[in-house]
């Protein structure tokens, strides 16, 4: 799972109001090179949660010097692209699970995957 | 200025296959709008026909546009045409010169192509033609093998295989520009793709539903029920980020029995990444996730610029979601097994598509399509049954026959503006919403033995009512 996914995903846990963002427990991280596209890291800036996006890359350690606040102009900022991009794409979550920060359900990944499917008596 | 004027009135000849016939026009417009150019024909125009004359155009859209298309095999710059030789030969020596000079000019080497349609003609034949077009001031030499510029000489015999006449019913000369992208219906085919299932969707219509969803460089594209990752592969061709989810967990995971013939199970790197490895746009690849269509994971906003899917109908994959009809509540330590699988249950085919629209309507940009194949029984089908959302507008509506009495229809919108709080429930008050309730019995319907016959009679039963 990267990290563009977890920026997108919410709980979807019956009855659950704010949950989001989930909670990264990670026990197998690893980073797969992809290359660079700085139109398409700046197209996906606006709709990211920007503070939710830092937090998840700190939680795994690769958060570089990601400011808490979005930098202005920053098409133009190559360098801050570089490390958005490593952020988005290239950091991912091979085992571990995704936490439902309100009902603590627990979304298992495997192998890169999550599973998000919820039980008969959560739906 | 004169010259500028002169260019902007050329016209281009597309020629296009004839199969997926219904597909062709959507394409050809998406592919256009993409540009930001209208659809102008020129003269008469006949969608059926394998020719068709488009002006407004410049030589750099028309090469954009066979860059993406299927369903085009060749664009040409259209120098002349008439329902005869004599016809075209007027025609062609009206062309302005200057228009043709740069391509015929003394050191430019050149090859004459002929092309018939519906017709063969002997190679003598085809030296005839060439030689009869002597009046057009060829100065460069010929070079069979690669020439700087290809003409080609366009016969059209019709489409009925059966009544081919004599001479041709129109004909066409002009310079090619470019072919379309046909050969990706081989290089991608399922024959020799690293993962299927056994419903992967066919090369060449994944393609025509990335271009119906208008798909293009650095968007991002969702598919809900993803299956073995087909629609991904063409839309990361054409270098959008792709993602997807499904219920089940074994396509996912790629494991489990495998679809092919002489294979009982799937090897340990089938999944839809390796798809993507194998055709060279691993890059392209977000994520996919198991996780149930009914109860989507995705936080509220226009995150997507195409959603394109192929939903189960019932057929050859089951429609189900999560949950049960039992009201049993299991008290259970908090313990979610990584491959557990819960309990299913029908997935009603009006609610997928319920759900689908609406969930399009609040997950797609502004302007972002939502591409999708809607099963119909034949003998019902009208046109109130497509689902509609007030954020949504038909763009187009195709159909490709499946068996006498059912068929899918390939279905295109584009959302319109942003859901407000109503609008979810907007289509309990349409009054289309009825018929579509139907189509929770597409299955039954498939395999009630409604056979050929009973289909034609009803036909026929409707046709003498009227």
């Amino acid at each position: 799972m990267k990290l563009l996914t977890h920026n997108m995903l919410t709980s979807h846990v019956k009855g659950v109001t704010k949950g989001y963002p989930l909670l990264i427990k990670a026990t197998e991280v690893k980073v797969n090179e992809v290359d660079f596209n700085p139109q398409f890291v700046s197209r996906m800036i606006p709709k990211l949660e920007w503070s939710a996006l830092v937090q998840a890359a700190d939680e795994l350690g690769h958060r570089q010097d990601l400011p808490v606040e979005l930098v202005p102009e920053y098409e133009k900022n190559e360098e801050f692209l570089k490390k958005v991009h490593r952020v988005l794409l290239e950091v991912e979550v091979i085992e571990g699970c995704l936490r439902c920060p309100e009902s603590g359900r627990e979304f298992p990944i495997s192998r890169g995957i999550p599973n998000m499917l919820l039980n008969d008596d959560e739906v | 200025m004169a010259t500028s004027a002169r260019l902007s009135c050329l016209k281009y000849l597309l020629h296009l296959a004839q199969d997926n016939l219904d597909f062709r026009l959507p394409e050809i417009k998406s592919l256009l709008a993409l540009r930001g150019k209208p659809f102008h024909y020129s003269g008469h125009f006949q969608e059926k026909t394998p020719f068709w004359c488009l002006d407004g155009l410049s030589e750099e859209d028309v090469r954009g546009v066979m860059a993406r298309s299927v369903c085009a095999k060749s664009a040409f710059e259209l120098w002349g045409h008439g329902k005869t030789h004599s016809e075209l030969k007027t025609s062609l020596l009206k062309y302005p010169t200057e228009n043709m000079s740069p391509f015929m000019c003394k050191d430019s080497t050149y090859r004459i192509n002929v092309y018939t349609f519906n017709k063969t003609l002997e190679f003598e034949d085809r030296i005839k033609r060439i030689d009869s077009m002597d009046y057009l001031p060829f100065e460069g030499t010929v070079n069979l093998k690669s020439p700087q510029h290809i003409f080609c000489l366009l016969e059209d015999y019709g489409t009925d295989p059966n009544d081919i006449p004599e001479h041709p019913n129109y004909i066409y000369f002009g310079r090619w520009i470019a072919d379309g992208q046909r050969e990706l219906i081989r290089s991608h085919s399922v024959k020799n793709r690293h993962f299927i299932g056994n419903t992967s969707m066919d090369a060449g219509l994944s393609f025509i539903m990335a271009n119906h969803a208008k798909v293009n460089k650095n968007d991002l594209v969702f598919d809900p029920f993803v299956g073995t990752g087909s629609l991904l592969v063409a839309c990361s061709h054409f270098r959008s980020y792709v993602c997807g989810t499904d219920i089940d967990y074994n396509t996912i995971h790629g494991r489990g029995r495998s679809s092919r013939k002489n294979k009982t199970w799937r090897g340990p790197d089938e999944n839809i990444r390796a798809n993507l490895r194998q055709y060279g746009t691993e890059d392209m690849y977000i994520d996919v996730m198991v996780s149930d269509a009914s109860k989507h994971v995705w936080r509220e906003a226009a995150l997507f610029d195409a959603i394109i899917t192929d939903p189960p109908y019932g057929i050859r994959e089951s429609t189900r979601r999560t949950g049960s009809h039992k009201d049993v509540i299991k008290p259970q330590d908090a313990i979610y097994e990584e491959s557990h699988v819960p309990v299913t249950q029908a997935y009603h085919l009006s609610d997928i598509f319920t759900d689908l629209l609406n969930f399009s309507a609040h997950h797609l940009v502004l302007g972002g399509r939502l591409v999708y194949w809607l099963p119909v029984y034949r003998p019902e089908y009208c046109v109130e049954m497509v689902p509609l959302n007030p954020c949504l507008r038909i763009i187009s509506n195709c159909e490709q026959t499946l068996s006498s009495h059912t068929s899918r229809r390939l279905i295109t919108m584009e959302k319109i503006k942003n859901p407000e709080e109503l609008d979810s429930l907007a289509y309990l008050a349409d009054p289309r919403f009825s018929p579509y309730q139907g189509h929770n019995a597409f299955r039954e319907k498939y395999f009630s033995g409604v056979n050929k016959r009973s289909g034609k009679e009803d036909n026929k039963a409707a046709v003498n009512g009227e």
